[in-house]
């Protein structure tokens, strides 16, 4: 079985954020990690290479920094590894995005693809279907387990009060819940035979079937009007008084006031 | 593709075991607020089977004309089916906007339809309007009117970016339930059903579904609530909630939580508020515990009163709380409790 995942190295949000002047982000100036639904989903596809045995391929687009989460996919197990980069590939939308992935992925032999169900920057969760219809395959977003039997997949899929388990024809693409399962780390034999292992890279030309109309700041259908930093709602009252009784008073107060009770 | 027959604000008008979900008719109160700028029509997509019976409550919600797509195909939500039907739909009755419901259907169903279409899709919109792209004037480019802005929130609600799609129809926009208001509902009103035939297909993406299991909610609709009272990790323990618990039924609460509770395995994840759980506004929040980091803001800043309790002064929530009380949570959330229910008690016995 092959497997084909989809990883994306994105700024860790925890840390600042910054833009360039066309109001797209400025990538390059934060500290980068590995998507934490991708992360799952890689580990996804360690585990049916585990119970089955298969060949897990890593791909990501971006900058050439993001070799580095490809070297730590491979690290974790994954076989092989390939990087999309190229200037005009840049300010992508998930459209832009996924029909780069598509040039991509489908010069790869797959019976699976995963993805993260959404990234931890743009959190849309738009790419892993997009892709999937675009490699006109079916999708099976928010995978929580995933069992192969024969030619077939049987994934469960939640729901925010329910869960199906739906079974499909491979191939087939999947997006990755985080608690799919918990990330192993990677080993030290891992890390240095990844450090010697080759990560293929792929330029704009290196593309299957892609026009220029579908890629980069120029394929993407949706424009960013405006980006800011988020304007801070501003503080209220804040009170520090001497007893808890005093704090309860002021605020049965408050709620009697505003005729909450 | 001609823009100008692009007409009319539409919504997915989601249903899931033929009952409407809740985000629909909250679409159908922006859909309205929307169409109203445009001088339009607020149209809804109902897909099913069997579920002719929902158009009349979309009619009182708001929409001017629903299109009924009524196939036992389309019985359980699968991807395929429904983005066959929703495409046909899109190409027979052009609509300038489509609004879906970020839900775990909408998030699937949005993006492969605007794939199929080729349109763009923005995703958890938290406020979307109407007005001109670019917003000013650039001297060179064409400044277009009447373009939907979509704002929403981004690397964890650090940022905010506002997103219109110039060139391509629908505009299409995925919007987190809780967020919207829907509007008093129109008593009596007719609904207007056109009824449409996509002619689904059976292809290699079709998906089959072996088995659904229901999985009863242990809690309350915390999006649903009027006033919740949500605690974090300041609580100390999840045997520690009890007193959050007694606030709620004191007040008619719910209790909720923020995120390092669910990640502690306090609380379950439906009970999460915030940029990786539910985005909650209501009336009065009370934030019992929680430092306030910003994921967990951005999913309850708009809330109409919020009140924090937290022993740590400097605890980013001050900068969002309308009354915030620097004291131990473990004192004053009882007393609070118990005063309310004197409150109740001689309410009462009047």
């Amino acid at each position: 079985m092959k497997i084909v995942v989809c990883i994306k190295q994105v700024p860790d949000t925890k840390g600042g954020v910054s833009f360039k002047p066309d109001g797209t982000l400025d990538r390059a100036a934060m500290l980068a990690i590995m998507n934490p639904d991708d992360k799952a989903g890689l580990e996804a596809a360690l585990r049916l290479k585990d119970q089955y045995g298969a060949h897990v391929t890593v791909v990501t687009m971006g900058l050439p920094k993001a070799d580095a989460v490809l070297r730590e996919a491979m690290a974790m197990g994954a076989d092989d590894a390939y990087l999309v980069t190229d200037r005009v590939l840049g300010g992508a939308d998930t459209w832009a995005t996924s029909s780069t992935l598509v040039g991509a992925v489908s010069k790869l032999d797959y019976d699976l693809v995963i993805t993260g169900r959404q990234a931890i920057d743009g959190d849309t969760a738009q790419v892993g279907p997009q892709l999937s219809e675009k490699l006109g395959i079916p999708v099976i977003s928010y995978a929580q387990e995933i069992k192969i039997d024969g030619e077939y997949v049987e994934v469960r899929r939640q729901f925010e009060d329910r869960y199906h388990i739906v079974r499909a024809k491979m191939p087939c693409l999947l997006t990755a819940l985080s608690e799919l399962a918990e990330p192993r780390y990677m080993t030290p034999g891992g890390i240095v035979d990844a450090l010697a292992k080759e990560v293929t890279v792929w330029n704009r030309k290196d593309l299957k079937d892609v026009e220029d109309s579908n890629i980069g700041l120029v394929g993407s259908p949706t424009k960013i009007a405006k980006a800011s930093d988020k304007v801070k709602k501003g503080a209220g009252e804040k009170v520090v008084l001497d007893t808890p009784e005093e704090s309860v008073e002021y605020i049965f107060g408050k709620l009697a006031e505003k005729h909450v009770i | 593709m001609s823009l100008e027959e692009y007409k009319g604000v539409y919504i997915y008008a989601q249903q899931v075991d033929n009952e409407l979900s809740n985000i629909a008719l909250e679409l159908l109160g922006k859909a309205k607020d929307l169409a109203k700028d445009l001088n339009t029509e607020v149209g809804a997509f109902l897909l099913g089977s069997d579920v002719e019976p929902l158009a009349a409550k979309l009619a009182e919600y708001g929409a001017d004309k629903v299109v009924l797509i009524d196939d036992p195909e389309l019985k359980d939500y699968r991807t395929e089916p429904y983005t066959q039907a929703l495409t046909a739909a899109i190409h027979e009755f052009k609509p300038d906007i489509l609004l879906i419901g970020a839900t775990a259907i909408g998030r699937d169903l949005g993006p492969r339809l605007a794939a199929r279409v080729h349109t763009g899709l923005t995703a958890d919109c938290t406020q979307l309007d109407i007005g001109n792209f670019p917003l000013v004037a650039v001297p060179g480019q064409e400044q277009l009117h009447n373009q939907l802005l979509m704002t929403r929130p981004a690397f964890g609600g650090n940022t905010i970016a506002t997103i219109a799609c110039p060139a391509f129809r629908p505009q299409m926009a995925t919007v987190r339930p809780g967020v919207m208001q829907k509007i008093e509902p129109i008593s009596g009103a007719t609904p207007n059903i056109v009824r449409f035939n996509p002619a689904i297909e059976k292809n290699n993406c079709y998906t089959e579904i072996l088995k659904i299991v229901k999985e009863k909610s242990q809690v309350a609709d915390i999006s649903e609530a009027k006033i919740l009272v949500s605690g974090g990790r300041g609580v100390g323990s999840p045997e520690n909630f009890k007193i959050l618990y007694e606030l709620a039924d004191a007040i008619g609460g719910t209790v909720s939580c923020s995120r390092a509770v669910v990640d502690a395995g306090w609380k379950p994840k439906d009970m999460q508020v915030g940029q990786t759980g539910k985005t909650v506004r209501p009336h009065v929040y009370f934030a019992i515990g929680i430092s306030g980091a910003i994921q967990h803001v951005a999913g309850m800043e708009e809330s109409d009163i919020i009140i924090a309790i937290n022993k740590d002064e400097n605890a980013p929530i001050f900068d969002v709380a309308d009354y915030g009380v620097v004291g131990d949570l473990n004192k004053v959330v009882p007393l609070l409790t118990k005063k309310i229910l004197e409150l109740n008690a001689s309410k009462e016995a009047n």
